[in-house]
């Protein structure tokens, strides 16, 4: 339930000053780490994300090897520093179940059955954290695994929408999250028009669930823009380089 | 759930799959159509509350059971409310003992969300001294046969032990919080119903069982509140589902989450 905050004014401006179906500022940044096959930065209003993959490589141990297709592994972690409160660094059960959403997630987009016997591992570090710092996970890690040469049947690209009262918002931020009365993460695959995550909590009308999740889908397309400018950039365009990308006046 | 090793039920998947686009389903279901659900409340005694709930050969037991606790610091004045989920290692030959696996703890946050997002418990009758003592109500879901469907079970088993529960009334004397005799029943304001959907091929069923899941592309499951709205939602499993399924499925969610709500109130009235 909302809080005493009111996060969103008469005007329909939010705390941030963003309109309902405004989405924060994206930063992304492609092959920027030394060591790993594929990398990708995001910063995604205050969220601060890498991801890294490494693969194909040899599966250890032997006994999880799939012997028609590649493993996909995926750990979602958040540093002790990223949130107001240290974190405990062991995984926590949400970290677990994330983890598991956004491999699933990214699974269907990347053609596993191009490397049998192989295992592809891809790690995202929320080093600060924001609402919405799985589907930023996502967005971050598709681009790392294209980044490290994986076959692909899309990118994957992420958006969260939800609930201020009744009102259906994009992208919601941290404060949002916690105060508001719905988040709801989508993952598209926006050539394909396929949805490869969805959570939904909070309290939808059937009108709202149907706003909301479709809005996701359009923010996603949007942020997707984003996600290819990053990937031109990075072997088209020189040095890597940051790219970023104002969104475009409604 | 638990699919690896089904290696007869994936060969089954083709026939599965002719079958479905006929309309038919291999245990003779429609597609809509859950399977028999029976929910037996008030079978352990010493449980605040308690429900035996069997969903075709899938088994769940769910227990509450109730204390005073210390309030989280950001909701000073709100009970504490924590549905937990084991999958014991009797309920399948492909259950193992040990820390819980990535499927149970997606089994327990899942069901816990349908429970909480729908605001079923009144947290803010719960409260008894702010910031210091509240009651704290915890629910903990036995998984016991496994047949598909764990989701769904195991949320039918939570809300009818909740229904059914009854606890202590607390007075507050010289700041301290202390149980009566009298049984009071948990604040119970909403009946969140969740409904799994899996996607085979193109087809989308309610309810699988575990030869479904074996041979399922994507799960998804969606809790309904009693006025028809969606308070939670979780897709699961590799593959994915288009937008106009996604629809259809909290279309069809709300409808035959109405009926398995009318048998829910009906046994825990």
């Amino acid at each position: 339930m909302a809080g005493t905050k009111k996060l969103i004014d008469e005007n329909g401006i939010r705390l941030d000053g963003r309109k309902w179906n405004e989405l924060r500022p994206i930063k992304l940044q492609v092959g920027v780490m030394k060591n790993a096959d594929g990398s990708a930065y995001i910063e995604w209003g205050k969220n601060k994300i890498m991801a890294a993959v490494y693969g194909p490589k040899e599966v250890h141990p032997k006994h999880q090897v799939l012997p028609d297709r590649a493993l996909l592994r995926c750990r979602y972690h958040m540093a002790p520093f990223s949130v107001d409160e240290r974190k405990n660094p062991a995984p926590s059960r949400r970290e677990i179940e994330i983890s598991k959403v956004i491999r699933e997630a990214l699974v269907s987009a990347v053609i596993v059955e191009d490397y049998p016997r192989t295992a592809i591992e891809v790690w995202v570090e929320v080093l600060q954290s924001d609402g919405g710092s799985r589907v930023a996970g996502i967005t971050a890690a598709s681009l790392a695994l294209a980044d490290a040469g994986i076959n692909m049947r899309d990118l994957v690209v992420g958006c969260s929408c939800g609930l201020i009262g009744e009102q259906v918002v994009s992208d919601l931020d941290d404060t949002e999250d916690k105060e508001g009365n719905g988040d709801m993460p989508v993952a598209i695959m926006p050539n394909l028009g396929l949805v490869s995550l969805l959570q939904v909590d909070g309290v939808y009308t059937r009108e709202n669930f149907q706003k909301a999740f479709e809005l996701a889908i359009e923010k996603g397309k949007q942020i997707y823009q984003m996600q290819r400018e990053a990937l031109t950039t990075r072997f088209f365009g020189g040095e890597a380089q940051s790219t970023e990308v104002e969104e475009a006046a409604e | 759930m638990m699919k690896k090793n089904h290696v007869v039920e994936s060969i089954t998947k083709e026939r599965m799959v002719q079958l479905l686009a006929s309309g038919k389903r291999l245990d003779g279901r429609a597609l809509d159509q859950p399977r028999n659900l029976n929910i037996e409340t008030g079978v352990i005694p010493k449980a605040n509350g308690s429900a035996r709930v069997t969903l075709g050969n899938t088994l769940v037991l769910a227990g509450v059971k109730i204390a005073t606790g210390i309030p989280f610091p950001d909701t000073p004045d709100k009970g504490i409310l924590m549905v937990n989920a084991e999958i014991l290692p009797m309920s399948s030959p492909y259950a193992e003992a040990g820390p819980p696996s990535e499927d149970a703890i997606e089994l327990a946050r899942v069901t816990d969300r349908g429970i909480r997002e729908s605001e079923m418990v009144d947290m803010t009758k719960l409260g008894l001294i702010p910031g210091k003592s509240v009651i704290a109500v915890f629910v903990d879901c036995n998984i016991m046969n496994v047949d598909g469907n764990l989701f769904d079970a195991t949320s039918y088993a939570v809300v009818s032990a909740l229904r059914t529960a009854k606890m202590n009334r607390y007075v507050v004397k010289d700041d301290k919080a202390v149980a009566t005799d009298e049984l009071i029943p948990v604040p119970v304001e909403r009946t969140p119903v969740s409904v799994t959907i899996a996607r085979i091929g193109d087809k989308l069923v309610v309810d699988p069982n575990s030869e479904e899941e074996a041979s399922m592309d994507m799960r998804i499951t969606i809790t309904t509140d009693d006025y028809g709205n969606i308070c939670a939602s979780q897709k699961g499993e590799a593959s994915t589902i288009s937008p106009e399924q996604v629809l259809q499925a909290a279309d069809t969610s709300i409808s035959v989450g109405k009926a398995i709500r009318a048998k829910i109130l009906e046994a825990t009235s």
